[in-house]
């Protein structure tokens, strides 16, 4: 097997007992013993063994025979939607910078679209120094093979050492297959973006087990080491429309424009007009909210703050509200600035979805709900009586 | 028309707990269940065989006691379930699990459509469904709540973005990953569980599968865990009692900053 107690240096202290999520190692006679069959090998033990006593290593060759030293640079996958920049790449030219400067290399952006040139400048205003822009009629909006054929190419020619990408329900569909087919690590939804300099590496943190735990994650031999990152983890630059830039135009070939799905129609909902993850602030409403016709309260304080509607499971299936709306397991992970949750007692799978956020506000008539547990500041009442006063509140405080 | 739905075994979540003393999970004694977007996935491929006919098959790579998944999967209205199981799939990243299932379903041959939940309820990756496609060469759909219509080797399908839907034409055979949204799961029946109970599971190990040891498991994985850590504890919040013009008036200033 792959792992292995190194017996001379365990001292049965316990810390990787303490480390395993798998509840996979026992002490026995002072030393630590490893149930294989329930051991998923993901090393926390090793990396909590304060005595180097545990060994993890692959057992073969590797099947990747790349030059790592032959890729450079940081790319970021310019998603567009209507030839508008999603606000999630301007998040992450930010980051890009960040880690471009301990890396000491340069930030690229890659904008596939249709006449979508101007905002191949307004990508080097918000922190590229370079933006590879691939244009054609049969790539105005995204579709799963051009975008994964054309980006496969480019990533080979160019070879950057770190791909970003939004988590995007498009980016999180694209970045799969351009990982799988170019053999690279791929770690999805990532909060946290970091370089290990002695190494050249990107540690990619991301929650698991629905944020019960964090995993710190790293590509040490395949390139480039790509990660998709959720929204509002990182902050834009300001925009700074003196920045300098080159943009780079490349051709698409006529084989990758070939696509075996294609749009039919677009239909863009009313009722989803602000895009829960990208909303500053989310009032979200649960069971409390006792019918369809109630959630206009929820409505009136989400208009006068200009946020997006939220609705628990228990609300989506009751009719009341749509499900893409729906926050929690089965439904949207959001983490807004500030999340109202509104009769929403606070089950886990609705924390899982929404425990990231920067304030909680929780308002729910029963004192034991356990919402109040992850709130920032929690009122215990009657919402009936407390959101309309808070939506009057507001409207005093903004003059709208 | 053939259908594959690949399935994960997870743990339950309501039931994953922390030890306050140890600050990790409590894994024993947590139920296993199959991950909740599979239920979808499972439901709309029993739907489409009951409107089109054929042949529905399910398949997992897990631990032996994902069994269990499967024979769930059976009870429902599944027609055939398959394991794939070794010791050497341990420690698999999204990479080497969708090569290992991709390899699997190559076995079976003969599919016009493999559905995934969009993503698994332990891990949320929603890799493991594109990654399958794309190691298969095969188009996909993501996020997929309805499914319109299959029809002389095409599907039409409804796929969920951030601003309402698509609707896609895609030829078969393809891979779909489904949302909630899709269907509600139905119960299993009393024969549904009785034939789940005696049904045969085919169990593939890699070398049934012909695997290359250098594109498996932990060998295979791009990807490597360096630290694995709990997320610092949301500090104690802060209750407002009292009136209800006094409470709000609390919270509207201690939000004031925030919001203008």
């Amino acid at each position: 097997m792959p792992i292995k107690i190194i017996l001379e240096k365990c001292s049965g202290c316990s810390l990787c007992v303490k480390a395993c999520p798998f509840n996979a190692i026992r002490i026995l006679d002072k030393k630590a013993v490893i149930d294989l069959n329930k051991c998923n090998l993901c090393g926390a033990c090793v990396s909590a063994c304060k005595f180097k006593a545990i060994l993890l290593e692959k057992t073969t060759t590797l099947a990747s025979t790349i030059n790592l030293d032959e890729y450079q640079g940081i790319w970021v996958f310019a998603e567009q939607k209507n030839s508008i920049i999603q606000p999630v790449v301007w998040e992450l030219l930010a980051k890009a910078r960040e880690l471009s400067q301990k890396l000491k290399t340069q930030v690229s952006a890659v904008l596939i679209g249709n006449r979508v040139k101007e905002k191949a400048k307004e990508l080097i205003h918000y922190g590229a120094d370079k933006v590879y822009l691939v244009e054609n009629e049969k790539l105005t909006n995204f579709l799963d093979e051009p975008y994964t054929e054309i980006l496969v190419r480019l990533i080979r020619k160019y070879k950057p050492e770190i791909f970003l990408c939004g988590a995007t329900s498009i980016g999180r569909a694209l970045v799969s297959r351009i990982a799988v087919k170019l053999y690279t690590g791929l770690t999805a939804d990532c909060t946290g973006l970091d370089i290990d300099l002695e190494k050249r590496l990107l540690l990619q943190t991301r929650p698991a087990f629905g944020g019960n735990i964090m995993a710190t994650i790293i590509t040490p031999s395949y390139r480039p080491q790509m990660a998709t990152v959720r929204h509002k983890v990182f902050s834009a630059l300001p925009k700074d429309i003196n920045r300098q830039g080159q943009i780079i135009e490349e051709n698409p070939l006529e084989k990758e424009l070939k696509s075996r799905s294609q749009i039919l129609e677009i239909v863009e909902e009313v009722s989803a007009t602000v895009n829960l993850a990208e909303a500053d602030i989310i009032v979200s409403g649960g069971r409390g909210l006792c019918s369809k016709e109630n959630f206009a309260v929820i409505e009136d304080l989400a208009k006068v703050l200009n946020a997006a509607v939220g609705a628990s499971r228990a609300a989506v299936d009751s009719g009341w509200m749509p499900y893409s709306h729906q926050v929690g397991q089965t439904g949207k992970t959001v983490a807004p600035k500030i999340y109202f949750a509104c009769g929403i007692s606070g089950q886990i799978q609705h924390l899982v979805g929404m425990q990231s956020s920067k304030i909680i506000v929780a308002i729910n008539k029963d004192p034991e709900a356990p919402i109040f547990k992850v709130a920032t500041y929690g009122i215990v009442g009657d919402l009936f009586a407390v959101i309309p006063a808070l939506t009057k509140k507001f409207k005093e405080i903004l003059k709208r | 028309m053939n259908i594959i739905v690949c399935i994960k075994q997870v743990p339950e979540t309501t039931e994953v707990k922390i030890n306050p003393q140890t600050n990790t999970l409590i894994r024993e004694g947590v139920k296993s269940i199959i991950n909740p977007f599979d239920m979808y996935a499972i439901e709309e491929a029993i739907r489409l065989k009951e409107k089109y006919t054929g042949k529905t098959t399910v398949i997992t790579m897990g631990p032996p006691q994902a069994e269990e998944a499967i024979r769930e999967a059976l009870a429902m209205g599944i027609d055939e379930g398959i394991l794939v199981t070794d010791r050497s799939f341990a420690g698999s990243d999204t990479w080497a699990t969708s090569y290992t299932l991709s390899q699997a379903i190559l076995k079976i041959s003969v599919f016009d459509l493999i559905i995934c939940g969009k993503q698994a309820s332990d891990g949320d990756t929603a890799q493991v469904g594109p990654g399958i496609s794309a190691h298969l060469d095969i188009p996909q759909v993501t996020y997929v709540k309805r499914i319109r219509e299959v029809n002389q080797g095409f599907a039409s399908v409804e796929r969920m973005t951030e601003e309402g839907y698509e609707v896609i034409s895609v030829s078969l055979p393809c891979l779909f990953t489904v949302v909630k949204e899709i269907n509600e799961p139905r119960l299993p029946s009393l024969r549904g569980l009785l034939r789940a109970k005696q049904a045969k599971i085919l169990k593939w190990s890699a070398k049934d599968l012909g695997l290359d040891e250098k594109k498996i498991g932990l060998n295979g994985s791009p990807t490597q865990v360096v630290k694995i850590f709990t997320p610092a504890a949301r500090p104690q919040g802060m209750i407002f009692h009292g009136e209800t013009a006094e409470v709000v008036e609390k919270l509207a200033e201690a939000l004031k900053k925030e919001i203008v």
